[in-house]
């Protein structure tokens, strides 16, 4: 921490006004920084102690348990059939990115390329399902799945979660999009190519590294979307975080260290991915969905 | 693209609408309307009009029912007073911090990086986390304790408090990101230019930076305000869902699920809608009162 804050001025001879400027700023920099510290070591606390506990035989009012095993992992292995919960989610995760880069990329083309009447209402349209709360349209979204019988099982799970999908894939897309130059098409569309070779042989292969970041945003977002699937999946169809909630309040039957060992599981799961995910995007790219939209 | 066109006037009439930009490449958006059409404007609609269809009494009942059961009002209440002073929390902090930090400096990437952990937890994790880590045995009250700082364990978990915390977590991280996006589509020559004028860092800030970090202001505190006010696996798990986080989710997911009053449970999906839409537009007017050109941080 003193290493990183005095860094970058040392060099140059201090003329006055940067003399008086460093004086002003010490303190302010020493009490962001010790905030920043102040956040870190609590999110550090709150996942080591998740980690430590779903390593500990037996942790009672004691600053660390009294031995270490690996039985909770086995036990939340066994108990919470961890195995098809894995599954579920790998199939779910897998069904929506595919399906959402399936229906999202071509209309991110026609949004980037293309202008027509009613296209902002058709861009406000696509915008409202990230704007809005999972939770809000969740329920009347459930409802409906309910009453044609598609949730309660896996359809009704990739369904509601394609729905914030979808858009999140047609805003991230667009930018990308807007990038490749249009001569590009149009020296393809001379040489007799037509839309759907246009599409597949040359666009798609330039927008590989856009489908891969939207792509892996998506598999982010629905790894981690608790809210639909809670609300639409049936016993079976379960994704990690939604089993991860149930076992967590129904805690009273189960030991504490076992959901622990669960909660391990879902957020090494989750690391992974991030790794995966930053290597092709940029960390605000994963908050700033929204940024790249145009004014309204 | 080929193939024999159809009769003579269909194509003077498809010559005439490709004048205006609409030929068949927007078949190209049909799947992703058509999508979002059956799965989120049909189920809207439909939860609106199922809202005004009660299982008993006429098209508001189901309105009245909640405006005048008090323990029923009163989640707008408990939702609003979590949501709010974690999103004003959660922005105010992350201006000092992001604008201190807006630089180059060693380990950025790192920060930012490691910033990005909690967000991708997820609200249950961190719920888990807080349980363990601020409970009445864990670390936090624990060096609390061992500091001499308290003589009795401070209550965090299940109140007010571990939703609350729950919330700064998942959501500062998420403003910080935002607004130091924001802070960095910001000239640096403005600055620079009010520096040689003689204006001090502070003067610099407040007449420059802030009035051009505004708009993006706004627009971060209404993002981090719908993930605030939609809380609810942290409500129930780390706070106590039957009293003082009963927030309005809880009672929408209660009259669905538990009582499978879906009318009811519409009405009160729309009403939370209504609130959250009333605040963001508050929000927005405001930030239309501020520049929002090319050089400013926009949102």
């Amino acid at each position: 921490m003193a290493t990183t804050t005095h860094a970058p001025p040392a060099r140059h001879p201090a003329t006055s006004t940067d003399r008086r400027r460093r004086i002003a700023a010490r303190p302010a920099a020493w009490i962001v920084w010790g905030v920043v510290v102040f956040f870190f070591l609590n999110l550090l606390g709150v996942v080591a102690s998740v980690l430590v506990s779903s390593f500990g035989r037996r942790w009672f009012d004691t600053w660390l348990p009294d031995g270490y095993t690996t039985d909770w992992y086995a036990r939340a292995w066994d108990e919470f059939a961890l195995l098809q919960v894995i599954v579920v989610t790998l199939e779910v995760s897998v069904l929506v990115v595919g399906l959402s880069l399936v229906i999202g990329v071509p209309a991110a083309y026609a949004l980037a390329r293309r202008s027509f009447p009613g296209k902002r209402l058709i861009f406000l349209v696509f915008l409202l399902p990230i704007l809005m709360p999972p939770i809000t349209y969740g329920i009347p979204l459930a409802t409906v799945l309910y009453k044609f019988g598609l949730a309660g099982h896996m359809s009704g799970v990739v369904l509601a979660n394609l729905v914030p999908s979808v858009p999140f894939v047609i805003l991230t897309m667009t930018p990308f999009i807007e990038q490749i130059d249009p001569r590009i098409e149009s020296a393809a569309r001379m040489c007799g190519a037509g839309l759907r070779t246009v599409f597949l042989r040359v666009l798609t292969p330039l927008l590989v590294p856009g489908i891969l970041a939207s792509a892996i945003l998506v598999l982010v977002r629905t790894v981690g979307m608790f809210e639909l699937t809670f609300l639409t999946a049936g016993p079976d169809s379960q994704t990690l975080v939604v089993a991860l909630y149930y076992s967590m309040s129904a805690s009273g039957i189960r030991a504490q260290q076992s959901v622990d060992a669960m909660a391990v599981i879902y957020t090494s799961m989750m690391l992974v991915l991030l790794v995966v995910a930053l290597r092709y995007v940029n960390p605000t790219q994963l908050v700033a969905q929204v940024k790249d939209e145009p004014e309204h | 693209m080929s193939g024999p066109g159809p009769g003579r006037p269909l194509t003077h009439w498809r010559h005439r609408l490709a004048e205006r930009g609409v030929d068949r490449q927007l078949w190209l958006l049909v799947p992703a309307l058509v999508f979002v059409i059956a799965l989120f404007l049909y189920p809207f609609f439909y939860g609106l009009t199922l809202s005004f269809q009660p299982t008993t009494g006429g098209p508001f009942s189901d309105y009245v029912r909640f405006f005048s059961d008090s323990y029923e009002r009163g989640t707008i209440w408990i939702t609003l007073r979590i949501a709010l002073p974690a999103a004003l929390l959660n922005v105010l902090a992350a201006v000092p911090i992001a604008y201190r930090m807006r630089g180059r400096f060693r380990g950025k990437r790192l920060v930012t990086t490691l910033l990005v952990v909690p967000i991708t937890l997820g609200t249950v994790l961190t719920a888990q986390g807080l349980l363990n880590f601020l409970g009445p045995t864990g670390w936090f009250n624990r060096i609390l304790l061992a500091s001499n700082l308290v003589d009795e364990p401070v209550r965090l978990t299940h109140n007010y408090w571990g939703v609350f915390f729950s919330l700064v977590i998942t959501g500062f991280p998420f403003a910080f990101l935002l607004v130091l996006s924001y802070l960095s589509g910001i000239d640096p020559t403005l600055e620079r230019a009010a520096a040689t004028l003689g204006a001090d860092w502070r003067r610099r800030f407040t007449r420059i930076t802030l009035p051009l970090l505004m708009p993006g202001l706004a627009t971060t505190f209404c993002l981090t305000f719908v993930l605030a006010f939609s809380v609810f696996p942290s409500a129930v798990l780390v706070g106590n869902p039957a009293g003082e986080t009963r927030v309005i989710s809880l009672a929408a997911y209660q009259a669905a699920y538990e009582q499978y009053d879906y009318p009811y449970a519409s009405a009160i999906a729309m009403i939370m809608g209504f609130v959250e839409l009333v605040i963001i537009a508050v929000v927005l007017a405001a930030r239309g009162r501020f520049y929002t050109g090319s050089t400013g941080g926009k949102g």
